[in-house]
């Protein structure tokens, strides 16, 4: 979403041109004549131009087809109505004796969706469980990146693939293994009964407690990995400075570090915060009888209501509710860098 | 067999998010779509064996998730088994073709009565065959549940469940409900004396207030989850699926580790239900459909089926070589008393569907 953006100062002044003089020379080097010479730079340019084409356009087709060709189809749907049929849904465009083409847009579905309070709080259930799971990440992947950042090199390869290393194991198994830590017959439990400090289980399981250590715990990767990024091409001399001109290491934490970092930061908590909104796959198994999360919402409209169009316009709403606060923010983020460039 | 559910709920999953690839078609190849824990281990690849077909076997646990695939379409699926009320709504949507009634001569074996009933969810009995039948009741774990309430309290009775003095006490070893507003709601109307089938909005509101008060102490609804929780002694009460249940409680005596787990028909009345053998209409080897549902339809294998699942058939050709436990016991073929007090499913109109879904929502999260 918001990688850390390299300053313009960094980047490597105007690089067309010059490098462009530099394969001249070298070709000139090489003993071409200037014939040859204009010619190729002319090829050069031409692979360079379809070369720059092709990188860009890859991904922007797979956006395309992966992204924005669902998502229509998705819209589409939302303004559509019920039917019990093959699809579910009646058609948004028709032709009325051959030459009327009508389009009925069904508006209905979002109205329904601000008449029934179940989907307001279910959103804002979902963005507060969200919220707090980032603070949990990063509070606790915080620390982790650091401690890797800051750790001899050669161990920084283990430690980082430890990170890495749980996604090795299917998503859905890890989840369930929570299962068998949580429950009351589980692995806590009957430890802390072992150890005589509790005499009935505690009810970890399915409760909001475990909604949480779920979601932390698997998102937590997605934390530490840009954290750790922007930790690790810190400068540390800017530490030792603050260290030279007297400053306590928690004060250099607090205002060398800790600034440096917040691309990290920003980075890390959209990766956690923005998939957390919508999860559903977590609040199913982990979560308690009253989790109320808008993934759970989704489901009942389309699988016990059936109601593709409702159920599509919970989707849309909830990335309404999701982009606009990002693309926001976003903007505010790049205005602000370009501000600190010219200062 | 913590493994066995494993893909099962992957399954269903993945189906949530309705991401479903169509299987790869090979030639005499057949696509089986059946509930979880639902067949007998030799079923399969006697079938194979016998018609040199091959199968694929895939596992659902709700029959939304069956659903929603099917009015998608081209799930590729040649072979399905929704219950009776979802049937019934989705022969009305045209997804399903007719039987060719020659190819199966085993439909003869199916019990006449149960089969004119189906009739009036599908007319004529088109496009439906009986694969088993239950009930919708009680998961128990005796001890956990006796020692809580007490032995007086009234352990056959949907009390336990809907006085909130009794489920409150049950609450810290955990009760699951099912997640389908299709099964309780009806029960609940029928414990309240309305009518299970009602669509009045009043009866709704009256269900509404029994269930409110009990909303605490349900710690999970889930579908499945309740087979394995029971056995190993993580909960103790389940409203749940007959069988299911009873695969809990044979699952316990297996691991003999001190549970024992009881399936209760509510003395109130409870739900009754069939699960119907069916092809979609875009079934891609109807042909091969149509010889699975004759060799499932086969005396002695539906009699291991039910041998093997702890649930009924409506196979009277089956009986000779049936387990004299499994036929002679009253949870799974109730007496005739029983039975009388048994209340079939039907489909309701989309509003009764969101009201009722609605409602569930409501008791789910207090919303």
């Amino acid at each position: 979403m918001s990688a850390p953006s390299d300053s313009p100062r960094d980047a490597p002044p105007a690089a067309g041109p010059l490098a462009r003089s530099e394969a001249e020379q070298a070709w000139s080097r090489a003993g071409w004549s200037d014939g040859d010479d204009r010619r190729l730079t002319r090829l050069q340019r031409l692979t360079a131009r379809f070369g720059r084409g092709t990188v860009i356009g890859v991904p922007y087709l797979w956006l395309l087809l992966f992204f924005l060709l669902p998502f229509l189809i998705v819209l589409k749907i939302s303004f559509a109505e019920f039917r019990l049929g093959l699809p579910p849904y009646t058609p948004l465009l028709e032709w009325i004796d051959g030459t009327y083409l009508q389009i009925r847009l069904a508006l209905g579905n979002y109205q329904f969706l601000l008449e029934d309070p179940l989907y307001i709080t279910a959103y804002l259930n979902s963005l507060k469980v969200a919220f707090f799971s980032t603070v949990f990440a990063l509070l606790i992947g915080y620390p982790m990146a650091y401690a890797i950042a800051r750790s001899k090199p050669s161990l920084r390869a283990v430690f980082l693939l430890l990170v890495i290393l749980p996604f090795w194991t299917s998503f859905l198994i890890r989840v369930y293994a929570w299962i068998g830590i949580l429950k009351n017959n589980g692995l806590i439990n009957n430890g802390l009964m072992a150890l005589g400090l509790i005499d009935e289980p505690l009810p970890l399981l399915n409760t909001e407690f475990s909604l949480y250590v779920g979601i932390v715990y698997s998102y937590l990767p997605f934390m530490v990995l840009p954290l750790y990024a922007t930790l690790e091409k810190m400068d540390t001399s800017l530490i030792e400075a603050a260290a030279d001109l007297g400053c306590r290491p928690f004060k250099a934490f607090l205002t060398v570090t800790l600034p440096l970092s917040l691309p990290g930061i920003v980075a890390g908590s959209m990766l956690v915060f923005i998939p957390a909104v919508g999860e559903f796959v977590i609040p199913d198994l982990l979560g308690g009888a009253g989790t109320l999360m808008i993934g759970k919402v989704l489901w009942s409209e389309f699988f016990n209501n059936r109601d593709w169009p409702v159920a599509s316009a919970v989707a849309i709403a909830m990335l309404i509710f999701l982009v606009i606060p990002i693309v926001v923010f976003q903007h505010y983020q790049q205005k602000q860098a370009e501000r600190a460039e010219e200062s | 067999m913590p493994v066995r559910r494993l893909p099962l709920t992957a399954g269903a999953l993945c189906a949530g998010l309705a991401v479903a690839a169509p299987p790869a078609l090979a030639e005499g190849a057949l696509h089986f779509y059946n509930w979880s824990d639902y067949i007998a281990e030799d079923t399969i690849p006697n079938f194979e064996e016998k018609t040199g077909i091959d199968v694929t076997y895939d596992v659902f646990d709700s029959n939304e998730v069956l659903e929603a695939k099917l009015l998608a379409g081209s799930t590729g699926y040649d072979l399905v088994v929704p219950t009776g009320i979802f049937m019934e709504r989705q022969v009305k949507a045209g997804i399903f073709q007719p039987l060719d009634k020659e190819k199966i001569p085993n439909l003869s074996n199916l019990n006449p009565q149960l089969m004119e009933y189906l009739a009036t969810l599908d007319p004529g009995n088109e496009h439906a065959a009986i694969y088993m039948w239950g009930t919708t009741g009680m998961g128990m774990n005796v001890d956990m549940v006796t020692e809580r309430l007490g032995a007086d309290a009234p352990l056959d009775s949907l009390e336990i469940l809907f006085k909130p003095e009794y489920l409150e006490k049950l609450s810290d070893c955990g009760v699951h409900i099912l997640d389908a507003p299709t099964e309780l709601l009806p029960i609940a109307l029928n414990y309240l004396g309305l009518d299970p089938n009602s669509d009045d909005r009043a009866d709704f509101q009256k269900v509404e207030d029994l269930l409110m008060p009990i909303r605490p102490y349900v710690t999970k609804f889930h579908s499945s989850e309740y087979i394995n929780a029971l056995a190993n002694g993580d909960i103790c009460f389940a409203i749940g699926w007959s069988g299911d249940v009873l695969q809990a409680a044979d699952r316990a005596a297996e691991a003999d580790n001190g549970v024992t787990v009881d399936y209760v028909i509510p003395s109130e009345g409870t739900l009754m239900w069939f699960d119907t053998l069916v092809i979609p209409a875009d079934a891609p080897n109807p042909d091969a459909a149509h010889q699975m549902i004759n060799h499932l339809l086969e005396p002695e294998v539906t009699a291991s089926i039910s041998n093997y699942v702890a649930y009924a058939n409506a196979n009277d050709a089956a009986k000779p070589y049936m387990d004299p436990d499994i036929l002679n016991d009253p949870r799974i073929y109730p007496s005739d008393e029983v039975m009388a007090r048994l209340f079939p499913d039907r489909a309701s109109s989309q509003a009764v569907d969101r009201m009722r879904t609605r409602l569930w929502n409501k008791f789910k999260t207090g919303i």
